[in-house]
């Protein structure tokens, strides 16, 4: 009885999960296979052998390593710092961090725009001290930019978590036995926190391979990422096929990469977060 | 051509709700149509009209609801995809739709249009008899559609940056000198418009070596393109983050009332002319009240308080004479005769060049 109870609790979830996600995966997969007469077909997806796909397949896994190892050089150093030295209000620290996210991502992508365009206040600013006019919005390094300002926290708080864990004897073990600073991060502290780092790479990477809001906003039409073409294929094109063809090779893709992460991850601690 | 200022992004997530959500759209889509069947019982009957966002004064909805007993239920959109995407899921049943030439000619084609029966309108000849001619490139009889509001497309320039007599051609677009403030629309037809007449060609030619050269200027240019904008762009000339832009003239209009430094111009080469026209779906349940709301949208006063909420070139000639020399002269409203004479509707093309094209504009954006 118990037991049935608790299943019946799960059903409001369970039905979210058959209508929210399996229904409209199993549409993209049913679009991806045929064609506009039903038929079934491979073409969809290898349409992604196409050079244009394949040269915003490569920006986006470009763009999307690029933010992912800028996210981790600025979130690890700043993890050790919080969780080794111990002040006053650390916690509110750590809040601070994620105080962005209780915003809205694409009104703060939209305040970006806002500063970064040709007579946009940065560039006032760069005026003012006599540097003039610099081009920043509307290319590669912006999409980047952008990526790493939305996605950061989702790196910072798997790495933080796993620190925060580390028993701090552990660390006083190891410096009682004759290790220096730098052999202690090496060998204790990363080996401790490789779940959370691997938690981190995968949430930071998978939604800045698959983005598309931001080389949309921050991009201005210019920055094309397989996002945007699966986007455009949708809303322009209306190909709702090859536009589901190319999300399931997307999709792969993203599979792929939280698997050969998970390799790594053998304890999976730190998949708690997400 | 339409009050769109929305971010495309909204537009984005719109189509992943509509993914997810096929099965519970459908759903909610009866009941709106069960509701307005219910109101019918009571009086005139209703008239379910779907129109762009902002382009139909609610006073004029209102006058027709006191004098006719019908009910309006109005329905907005953004763009003519989304109107597509909405109007053939038939979750609705629509009376009366307003939207882009194009589009019409599309579900014309498709056998989605009833015929409009003119011989019983009363005001019917206030229309110019010009634009109803224009507008037989995508209906070639005149017997599906009926012009609303119309205009052209042309550069949206700042009179600070840019002097009056270079934005008489296209070339301008690709002048070095405006590298980085130069917006180009992100939509795939308007963009291949200034590089089709530059090279002489016509904006609907479906031939492929003659689109395949229009490609490869537009390449050629993309290195000095500030960005490719759709509802953005009037704001951002206004704000001064470009020198100027390829829009539509209601947008020039509207990005002119921001800012007075801004001036609109169609290039000698030729332009796009775009007419919104109305038509009634073949299964719309209300023909007789859609035939009545054309007919009052033609009225003098009716189409004057349109035309003074909406502000684009009205084909109404009743509301034309009217209206003072400064507002007649003022191009961005009403192209002359000349600029006209140049600029052509948007024919649609058949499934296969909309592919080319769309394959080759995914080509210029990953350069």
């Amino acid at each position: 009885m118990y037991r049935l109870k608790r299943q019946f609790l799960a059903g409001p979830y369970l039905l979210w999960v058959a209508g929210f996600i399996l229904l409209p995966l199993a549409f993209i997969l049913y679009y991806a296979f045929t064609t506009d007469g039903g038929g079934f077909t491979l073409s969809q997806i290898t349409a992604i052998a196409d050079p244009v796909h394949v040269k915003s397949l490569l920006l986006s896994l470009k763009l999307g390593f690029f933010c992912t190892v800028v996210c981790l050089l600025l979130a690890y150093p700043l993890c050790l710092i919080l969780s080794r030295f111990h002040f006053r209000h650390q916690s509110f620290v750590v809040f601070l961090f994620i105080l962005p996210m209780w915003m809205n991502f694409m009104l703060r992508i939209l305040a970006w725009r806002l500063l970064l365009s040709n007579s946009g206040l940065i560039n006032s600013l760069f005026e003012l001290v006599g540097i003039g006019r610099v081009k920043m919005l509307n290319t590669q390094l912006s999409v980047v930019f952008g990526m790493v300002y939305d996605f950061l926290p989702f790196m910072v708080l798997p790495i933080y978590n796993s620190m925060a864990r580390i028993n701090k004897d552990v660390v006083e073990a190891a410096k009682d036995l004759g290790a220096n600073s730098l052999t202690v991060l090496v060998k204790i502290v990363i080996p401790l926190t490789l779940s959370g780092i691997i938690s981190g790479i995968i949430m930071v990477f998978v939604p800045a391979l698959t983005s598309f809001v931001i080389s949309d906003l921050l991009g201005g039409g210019k920055v094309l990422l397989i996002g945007n073409v699966i986007e455009q294929e949708f809303m322009q094109g209306m190909n709702w096929h090859l536009g589901s063809g190319l999300s399931v090779v997307l999709m792969v893709f993203v599979i792929a990469s939280m698997a050969l992460l998970n390799i790594f991850d053998k304890d999976g601690g730190g998949a708690a977060v997400w | 051509m339409l009050k769109k200022r929305i971010i495309p992004a909204f537009c984005a997530v719109t189509a992943v709700c509509t993914l997810a959500a096929c099965g519970t759209f459908a759903a909610c889509g009866t009941g709106a149509a069960d509701r307005s069947g219910a109101a019918s019982d009571a009086d005139n009957g209703t008239l379910v009209v779907l129109n762009y966002g902002k382009y139909l004064d609610h006073s004029v909805i209102r006058m027709f609801e006191e004098e006719t007993g019908i009910d309006i239920k109005l329905e907005e959109y953004e763009s003519p995809e989304e109107m597509y995407t909405k109007f053939s899921s038939g979750s609705i049943r629509y009376d009366v739709v307003c939207t882009s030439d194009y589009m019409v000619e599309r579900l014309i084609s498709e056998g989605q249009v009833a015929e409009i029966d003119f011989s019983g309108f009363s005001y019917y000849d206030n229309l110019n008899p010009e634009i109803i001619e224009a507008s037989q490139i995508f209906d070639p009889e005149n017997k599906y559609s009926m012009p609303y509001f119309y205009g052209t497309l042309g550069i949206l320039y700042n009179t600070t940056m840019v002097p009056e007599e270079e934005t008489d051609t296209w070339s301008i677009l690709w002048d070095e000198k405006y590298a980085d403030s130069i917006i180009m629309q992100n939509s795939v037809r308007d963009t291949f418009v200034p590089a089709l007449r530059l090279l002489g060609y016509d904006i609907n030619t479906e031939d492929q070596s003659q689109i395949e050269e229009a490609v490869q200027l537009l390449i050629e240019q993309k290195p000095i393109v500030y960005a490719y904008y759709v509802d953005e762009t009037a704001d951002e000339v206004a704000a001064g983050n470009a020198a100027m832009a390829l829009v539509y003239s209601g947008e020039a209009a509207y990005a002119a009332e921001l800012n007075e430094d801004l001036a609109y111009s169609v290039p000698r080469e030729g332009s796009n002319l775009w007419i919104d026209s109305w038509f009634i779906p073949a299964d719309s349940q209300n023909k007789e009240n859609a035939q009545k709301f054309l007919d009052f949208l033609c009225r003098e006063d009716a189409a004057m308080l349109n035309f003074e909420y909406v502000w684009y070139g009205t084909p109404n000639l009743k509301v034309i004479e009217q209206l003072d020399e400064e507002t007649l002269s003022d191009a961005t409203i009403f192209p002359t005769e000349e600029i006209l004479a140049d600029c052509v509707v948007y024919k649609q093309f058949d499934q296969d060049t909309t592919d080319r094209y769309n394959y080759l504009w995914k080509m210029l954006k990953s350069e």
